[in-house]
């Protein structure tokens, strides 16, 4: 196959690639992949198993901004290509949470995480279309590719979102983009409740109004951003606090920003508790909220109330977290502090995922999930 | 024999119009929509509920019978092309819509429907199905993701793969499992993202969750003519550059044109190549961009543009370059559609190579295509009863998928592999990708009982 066509052939040959897969093939007990750490649940590893430092899979491989695609080493800084995409005016719609923190690329990727920003266009799953990686005999597998559409073959890129590090070592991956709005606007909207939250975010949520974020924080407050042409941005924005109706204030230029750079670092997440992302539907969200607050649990939920983003409070056992998640029928990852497994509520994928996860590490070189 | 065994679990579980064995009634079964492939399947269930489907394929995972589930059989690579020694799960029954949740935007199906039809459930509850394969008004879901189908409007909306939240699948030993949720967010491994795309190798879908979007407030659709088919692509290159975002952006050729307007007429200007590019969303939005686009357009020096925001209008422009694969047996006897992905900024690079490939090879070949996605759809023409013809039109089908991979590009962008290009696949792809994903394969069904020889070749033993 040309080299035009393999996410990151470059890494082939690449000795670090090599150093790794030595590691892998000569480790005694199973290994955890940890790039910056942002995500410390994620990245510690259990007793019995070692941190594998992946740092030096660092670096923007190709971009090419009329192509609207780009492949970079796993823990390439998201805050690196962040900035050079805006350098085209081109950016990342899903948004990747502690940007500034350093996250990496193939932390986000493996995390299966996404940002507020991706209410409108589409989570990681939906932007990534090539994938390298070693499996857990260190043989280094490709998969999907560099152009926007493509089936021919198992979706692995796909696939490997979520897989926390725990079912192959992520290499490179490759990355559709989208053309950056040239401004934006946030309405900060005080509803009545939760219930008028939900009310207001269903009716926008079928509406033809097309908002990046949808953000739902309890108990009184709705923010919906607004992106694209500078020129008719107002009126949009007009129209929006017109629909909603309810009392609205309008942040712009730095102060717009500066919330959703909040939102997507997380900064209201106190010290001491366990960050957890709940998938969830609005439809749960009442039920959901309920539980958490008798826990005394911080949340804001995301994504016109498809994620909800938990703070866990230290004194009560993450396994009452799991019961509540249970009962619901809701999948949680902890992300930040705690301990114990990182997936909670109940397990997912039945027998194809044992069936599956087999294939990738024959050799427990991995972390159980 | 095995085949026996099961023919006769199968008439005890079923009533006798529902299972069929005369070769005259399984003829109608015997390929899909890439007729080329025929195989007269053992037996045909027509399954009428989603515990038939599970009992069926456990019976034939005891008789280790291999199976192929069929929606529509619109499968452009043979994808339900049934299997030698095997039977053909006919799905079109379970076409229920189980529910239409309009304040969680989702709705649940069972796999055989129509995909048409799930949006025109939602349209009055202003919402829609994204995913648009030209096949629309008779392919089923199940189909769309067993092959992760896309359509024209995938280019700002997502392939299938971006719509499915969950899934009520069958595995091939009979075991049912739930990938996936009715939330947008995931938690663990996307298991869900492998089995879209699959083919129909990891199991049969029997319910799909998918996800609706609101129908957009305005839709604004501009015809551009251009004197070359290079001309049309490098204007695309321009319009994607362009910092637009456009929902839908598609090329015809002077061919494409013809069949279109020898079958339903859509009034098409006379030209080479002509664009369609579409942009829809809020009005004040759309009504900016498309000014801004008729500057990138004007730029490109098109023969002649026009622009509609009429739905009647924009309907018949669509069908005009929906119904050119099937129009183009208007303009010969038979024709393989090609379906192959380029670097979207190698797009005039591509045509002007599939222009040079056909004259020298003396065949003809219409070009309509997702031009957005880099997404080219040659349909290449000839005639059976010539000797030599069909090899003629498979040599150049295969020069095109080639210069599709070496210019950065994939062998499929949504029709796949099927029965089709398992040797392409094989013969482009790196040889510990193709046995990792035949693992995958063998991990989930050893007995290789579901759709055996799509996409990947059986195993000697199998």
């Amino acid at each position: 196959m040309s080299s035009a066509t393999r996410p990151g052939d470059v890494v082939g040959t690449d000795d670090r690639v090599a150093a790794l897969a030595q590691t892998l093939r000569d480790s005694p007990g199973p290994l955890l992949p940890r790039a910056a750490g942002t995500k410390d649940a994620l990245s510690t590893p259990p007793a019995g198993a070692s941190p594998l430092d992946v740092r030096a899979l660092n670096g923007v491989i190709d971009y090419d901004p009329a192509e609207l695609t780009f492949t970079a080493m796993a823990a390439t800084p998201v805050r690196e290509i962040v900035e050079l995409l805006a350098a085209q005016r081109q950016y990342l719609p899903f948004d990747p949470p502690w940007a500034d923190a350093g996250a990496s690329l193939g932390g986000t990727v493996a995390a299966g995480v996404s940002g507020p920003g991706s209410y409108r266009h589409g989570g990681v799953r939906d932007f990534i279309l090539g994938v390298r990686l070693l499996d857990g005999s260190g043989r280094l597998i490709s998969g999907g590719g560099k152009v926007v559409k493509n089936a021919a073959g198992f979706d692995l890129p796909k696939l490997m979102v979520g897989t926390l590090g725990r079912m192959g070592i992520l290499i490179s991956m490759s990355f559709k983009v989208f053309p950056l709005p040239e401004a934006w606007t946030t309405l900060r909207v005080k509803t009545e409740g939760l219930t008028d939250s939900l009310t207001i975010a269903t009716r926008l949520a079928r509406s033809s109004f097309e908002l990046e974020t949808l953000d739902l924080d309890p108990p009184r407050e709705l923010w919906l951003r607004l992106g694209g042409r500078a020129a008719v941005l107002a009126r949009r924005a007009d129209r929006l606090a017109r629909f909603v109706d309810r009392p609205t204030e309008q942040l712009t230029g730095s102060d717009d920003v500066r919330r959703w750079q909040e939102a997507r670092e997380l900064t209201w997440v106190g010290p001491g508790s366990a960050l957890v992302r709940v998938a969830t539907t609005p439809g749960k969200l009442t039920a959901l909220d309920a539980a958490l607050a008798a826990a005394g649990a911080q949340r804001r939920y995301s994504r016109g109330g498809n994620a909800a983003w938990l703070a866990w409070p230290e004194a009560h056992p993450l396994t009452r977290l799991d019961q509540i998640l249970k009962e619901l029928r809701l999948a949680g990852t902890r992300l930040r502090g705690g301990d114990g497994p990182p997936l909670l509520g109940p397990p997912q994928g039945g027998a194809f995922a044992a069936r599956v996860r087999a294939v990738f590490d024959p050799h427990d070189r991995f972390v159980e999930i | 024999m095995p085949v026996d065994r099961l023919l006769d679990q199968l008439r005890r579980m079923l009533p006798r119009d529902r299972l069929l064995i005369e070769a005259a009634a399984c003829a109608a079964f015997s390929c899909d929509a890439l007729t080329s492939f025929q195989v007269l399947p053992e037996a045909v269930v027509l399954a009428d509920s989603t515990e038939e489907v599970v009992a069926v394929v456990a019976a034939c995972h005891d008789e280790r019978v291999p199976f192929v589930a069929r929606g529509s059989g619109t499968s452009l690579s043979g994808g339900s092309l049934p299997i030698e020694g095997g039977i053909v799960i006919a799905m079109n029954r379970l076409n229920r819509i189980v529910h239409i949740d309009p304040e969680q935007r989702v709705a649940t199906v069972e796999a055989g429907i129509i995909n048409s039809r799930i949006s025109e459930a939602a349209r009055p509850q202003g919402l829609f199905f994204a995913p648009d394969p030209s096949s629309e008004s008779v392919c089923s879901v199940g189909g769309n993701v067993a092959f992760n189908s896309g359509g024209a409007h995938c280019l700002k909306h997502g392939m299938t793969s971006s719509h499915v939240l969950e899934l009520k699948v069958v595995l091939p030993d009979g075991e049912l499992v739930t990938l996936g949720g009715e939330s947008l967010e995931g938690a663990g491994p996307n298991w869900l993202g492998l089995f879209v795309g699959s083919e129909g190798l990891l199991g049969v879908a029997l319910e799909v969750t998918v996800r609706l979007l609101p129908l957009p407030e305005t839709t604004h659709t501009v015809l551009a003519a251009y004197p070359s088919l290079e001309a049309a692509g490098d204007a695309v290159t321009q319009i994607v550059g362009s910092g637009l975002l456009p929902v839908a952006i598609e090329i015809m050729d002077a061919l494409a044109i013809q069949a279109a307007e020898a079958s339903v007429k859509p009034g098409y200007p006379d030209a080479p190549a002509l664009a369609i590019v579409e942009l829809e969303g809020e009005r004040e939005v759309v009504e900016a961009d498309a000014e801004a686009l008729d500057v990138v357009i004007a730029a490109s020096e098109p023969l002649e543009v026009r622009s509609t925001t009429d739905s009647a209008e924009r309907a018949l422009i669509w069908q005009g370059r929906k119904s050119a694969f099937s129009a183009v047996g208007w303009l010969a006897p038979d024709y393989i559609v090609q379906d192959g992905v380029v670097p979207r900024t190698r797009l005039a690079e591509a045509l002007a190579e599939v222009v040079a490939l056909s004259a020298s090879r003396g065949v003809r070949v219409a070009n309509v295509f997702h031009a957005g996605d880099g997404n080219l759809h040659p349909l290449i023409l000839f005639d059976g009863a010539e000797p030599g013809a069909l090899e003629r039109a498979e040599a150049t089908a295969g020069d095109i998928l080639r210069m599709c991979v070496r210019l950065g590009g994939s062998i499929t962008g949504e029709h796949g592999i099927g029965v089709e290009k398992r040797d392409y696949l094989e013969e482009l792809t790196a040889t510990e990708d193709l046995a990792l994903m035949r693992r995958i394969r063998l991990a989930v069904d050893p007995h290789e009982l579901a759709n055996r020889g799509k996409m990947l070749a059986p195993q000697p033993a199998a």
